[in-house]
């Protein structure tokens, strides 16, 4: 089977049917001001162009992140990565609701990597990445405005060869109309006339009120066809004429390096064609997987690991308490005189939290293929960071990023793993290209186990928190942080913020409450464990610790823990909404039946601009904790696709499920311990509650995040519930009842 | 060594190490991609097929273990209850990054293919060898008992298989 290669940034402009120049020219125009999305290849001067430019076979009506087919197909071109998060159908509805299309005639495909026209506008429009659950709102103005200047210039084309007003002509349904003149024409039969109208310079957009596609929750996902027949093409499915499958040997611990190694015995394997040293280890190149893993098996590598990080996870846990004892830390946030306050207070409630390292685990191991030419490199991956990536395979094939295009395939899941700012794996292929002179496209697969051991994992991190209620009822709440930071040292170390990383300690509890006095410090171990950011980030730990430590002073405070909260939450009135609503479609009113082993608790947590609250029924039966019913409330803005938005948050229920039961990777002297699913355990369908339901905030904020903001409190919820169900407070992840009953 | 198999109602021939296993020889020798790599060790199901009607894991199971079998991939999913799986899975929206949908489609029918009506009970059992990291499985279940319904009303879109 041969797959046909997806255009790249060299192949755009026959792809949109311009010449080079003129492709360069619009997309400089695009980056220049409010035209970005609305430019349309073929009328680069306004009423300048004409459709003979687009040549035959071409689209028509080919704009940046629009096209429309003589088919009467229109599809969109997704910036973004699709990675089970929904965007390949919200991107859709977002153009398709201002254009009027029918839903049955949206299609989608992955752009190019190309900044600034691609750029994620939440990135300061620098990079083309998906991630920070930005997709869809950074998106939402740019392609309201792409729908809605496709439908202006379908409506001129109408009305310029009907003979009437603009204004009178209606659209709906993909169908343009005028009822005076008894007219009607499809988008696609009006597409190549449309290509010849000038370029509205404003077009009106929709008052939400009439959204008919925006909203909906009926829309079928673009992508469920494809997904639920085997018919989905990830990276690992790319089969290119002549190609190569290859494994590679990585140091065993992290920061280990080649010393030398003995390739006879790999060689000797049947299959087997190269084995070849790259940066980050040998590669071993085999016709099919099989030989590959073969002869990665019969290699023999001396590493040198002069360098290597050589501590275990129990040591690493023993210094990262002390550290939280020691008088170095940065401020994160202060308010208030903490330490009289705390001196002053009769009772203090105090919580040490153990967060360990753990791995993405996303259900398609890293896999990217890399065909090398001496003048060009293409990359066919689940790329998350698409110019990053470009620019990190160019420089391992010693080409310039312009030379390197970018086929951004779905991917099966990321979680965050793929946004890697030194593209691990795909640098690895393209170096393995690079090693074999470009003879044969190469395909690279991890095992689950280089997935498991291969590191980026979510920082270990330490809380030490100390908090209490005064006499005069204000709240006192210090804590202490240790955790590696993920963004000093990367190309993205300049978010960090007067010493402090946001994507280590954002998310606390002097962000999300009122408290009156407050100190959050932390500090930053140095540690030879590569960290990345893992589904919700930094809020996978720290509204771990607040919400449990909330729950403890609303306990010492003799107060419900859903009314204390709603008594800290002051001027946040989406934090207000969804709690609220989470607790009354949970009847936190009613009392909870007193049955032996069962309990309900509650959390709420703000990430990536949206507010998720969860109310978690539990039954607990010796060590074990089943999560029996979930309640979740989410104000996430105006929900897109408010089926998508269910989805993610049933998703993050469940990833978050996976860490506070099971996730954990630990290190003896530097080895991970951990190696596949039977030791690195995960939810399994036995597990996920049996009910979960979502309700969304009605809003009509912009669009906030989804893919993410679901997973940070289902483990306090159920932290909250375990306590209520049998009075043994949970602090550390994952959940050990035996361990805790001891304590 | 030669082995032959059918794959999909076809007969085949593979040219290949008799311990690869199954997975490996029919994603990259029969360029059957939809069965897909997880694990390599049985533990997520990702790489589903159907061996003379059971739900096998291919990764473990050596090509030479299926000599004279037949294989059934998602590709070659038909019948009844596959149809009827697939149709539930696509009108709840079930995938997500939709990795491993092939094989959690390829359980569910097996599944309905000998239990036409599973408890929730039931479903957790068959299922629970398949990962989803998605966590989709609210939906997977919802999505095994809407198949069940579409059975028992004999309203299944009439197939070839």
């Amino acid at each position: 089977m041969y797959y046909p290669p997806i255009a790249g940034p060299q192949d755009y402009a026959s792809h949109t049917g311009l010449s080079r120049r003129q492709f360069l020219r619009l997309t400089t125009l695009a980056g220049s001001g409010l035209t970005l999305g609305i430019v349309l290849p073929g009328c680069a001067k306004t009423g300048g162009g004409s459709s003979a430019d687009a040549g035959p076979g071409t689209a028509p009506l080919s704009m940046p992140f629009v096209r429309i087919a003589p088919d009467n197909t229109v599809t969109v071109i997704s910036k973004h990565l699709e990675a089970g998060q929904g965007v390949w159908t919200g991107l859709p509805a977002i153009v398709a609701e201002e254009l009027d299309a029918s839903w049955e005639q949206m299609r989608v495909e992955s752009a190019p990597a190309q900044v600034p026209l691609y750029g994620n506008l939440a990135f300061g429009g620098k990079i083309q990445a998906t991630g920070g659950s930005t997709a869809v709102a950074n998106s939402w103005q740019q392609l309201r405005q792409a729908g809605a200047t496709a439908r202006a210039m379908l409506v001129a084309a109408a009305a310029q060869d009907w003979n009437v007003p603009a204004a009178e002509i209606t659209v709906s349904e993909g169908m343009v109309a005028h009822a005076g003149a008894g007219r009607k024409a499809s988008f696609g039969e009006l597409a190549t006339r449309a290509a010849r109208q000038p370029i509205p310079t404003t077009v009106p957009l929709k008052d939400p009120a009439n959204f008919k596609i925006v909203g909906n929750e009926k829309l079928t996902r673009l992508d469920a066809r494809a997904k639920s027949s085997g018919r989905q093409q990830f990276a690992i499915d790319v089969m290119l004429p002549g190609m190569m499958t290859a494994l590679v040997m990585r140091p065993p611990r992290f920061g280990g390096k080649v010393g030398s190694f003995d390739a006879s015995k790999a060689k000797a394997v049947p299959g087997v064609v190269d084995v070849v040293q790259i940066p980050r280890g040998v590669a071993v190149v085999g016709r099919d997987m099989w030989s590959a893993r073969k002869g990665r098996e019969a290699l023999s590598v001396t590493w040198d690991e002069s360098a290597a990080e050589k501590r275990g996870t129990t040591e690493l846990m023993k210094e990262y308490r002390a550290m939280a004892r020691g008088k170095e830390a940065v401020t994160v946030a202060e308010r208030g005189d903490v330490e009289r306050a705390l001196g002053q207070a009769r009772k203090r409630v105090e919580g040490e939290f153990e967060f360990p390292y753990l791995a993405h685990a996303t259900m398609e191991p890293l896999t990217a293929v890399c065909r090398l030419s001496p003048d060009k490199c293409e990359i066919w991956a689940g790329c998350q960071f698409q110019t990053i990536d470009q620019a990190n395979a160019a420089a391992a094939v010693g080409l310039t990023p312009a030379q390197v295009s970018i086929n951004t395939l779905a991917a099966g899941g990321t979680f965050g793993r793929r946004a890697n700012p030194e593209s691990d794996y795909i640098a690895e292929v393209a170096s393995i290209a690079k090693a074999t002179g470009g003879r044969y496209p190469v395909r690279l697969i991890w095992t689950r186990e280089d997935d498991i051991t291969g590191g980026r994992y979510r920082p270990l991190n330490y809380h030490h928190v100390t908090a209490a209620i005064g006499s005069d009822g204000k709240v006192a709440y210090r804590q202490r942080i240790v955790g590696q930071s993920i963004l000093a040292g990367t190309p993205f170390g300049s978010m960090m913020k007067n010493g402090v990383d946001p994507t280590a300690v954002g998310g606390n509890a002097a962000e999300q409450y009122d408290l009156a006095h407050a100190h959050i410090s932390w500090n930053a171990p140095k540690v030879g464990v590569p960290v990345l950011w893992w589904r919700s980030v930094e809020n996978t730990h720290t509204a771990f610790s607040k919400e449990v430590m909330i729950d403890e002073l609303a306990e010492a405070a003799g107060q419900d823990p859903v009314a204390f909260r709603l008594g800290l939450l002051g001027a946040r009135p989406r934090h207000v909404a969804a709690l609220q609503l989470a607790a009354e479609k949970a009847g936190w009113d009613q009392p909870f039946p007193k049955v032996k082993g069962r309990g309900r608790g509650v959390a709420v947590h703000e990430s990536f601009g949206s507010v998720v609250a969860q109310v978690a029924e539990v039954t607990v039966r010796g060590d074990t904790i089943s999560v029996d019913r979930v309640v979740c409330a989410v104000e996430c803005g105006i929900a897109v696709t408010p089926d998508v938005v269910k989805a993610q948050m049933q998703s993050g229920i469940g990833y978050g499920l996976s860490a506070a039961l099971y996730g954990k990777i630990t290190m003896t002297d530097g080895h991970v311990d951990q190696s596949n699913f039977h030791q690195y355990q995960v939810l399994r369908m036995n597990e996920m509650p049996r009910v979960i339901e979502v309700h969304i905030v009605p809003s009509g904020n912009p669009p906030s995040g989804v893919g993410e903001p679901g997973t940070p409190p289902i483990a306090p919820a159920v932290a909250n519930a375990v306590r209520a169900a049998t009075g043994i407070r949970l602090r550390s992840l994952p959940f050990d009842l035996a361990a805790a009953r001891k304590a | 060594m030669s082995i032959k198999l059918t794959v999909n109602g076809e007969a085949r021939e593979l040219e290949v190490d008799p311990d690869m296993p199954l997975l490996w020889a029919i994603r990259d020798h029969l360029q059957l991609t939809g069965t897909k790599f997880g694990c390599g060790m049985a533990l997520c199901g990702a790489c589903t097929v159907h061996i003379d009607g059971q739900p096998t894991r291919s990764c473990v199971t050596p090509v030479s273990a299926v000599q004279d079998r037949r294989v059934t991939t998602i590709e070659g999913l038909s019948g009844t209850a596959g149809q009827a799986v697939q149709s539930a899975w696509v009108s709840l929206n079930v995938p997500q990054c939709g990795y491993c949908q092939s094989g959690q489609i390829m359980s569910a029918a097996a599944l309905l293919a000998g239990n036409p009506h599973p408890s929730d009970a039931d479903i957790d059992s068959a299922m629970a060898g398949n990962i989803c990291r998605c966590a989709t499985y609210v939906r997977i279940r919802s999505a095994i008992h809407q198949a069940a319904d579409t059975l028992a009303a004999g309203t299944a879109a009439p197939t070839k298989g």
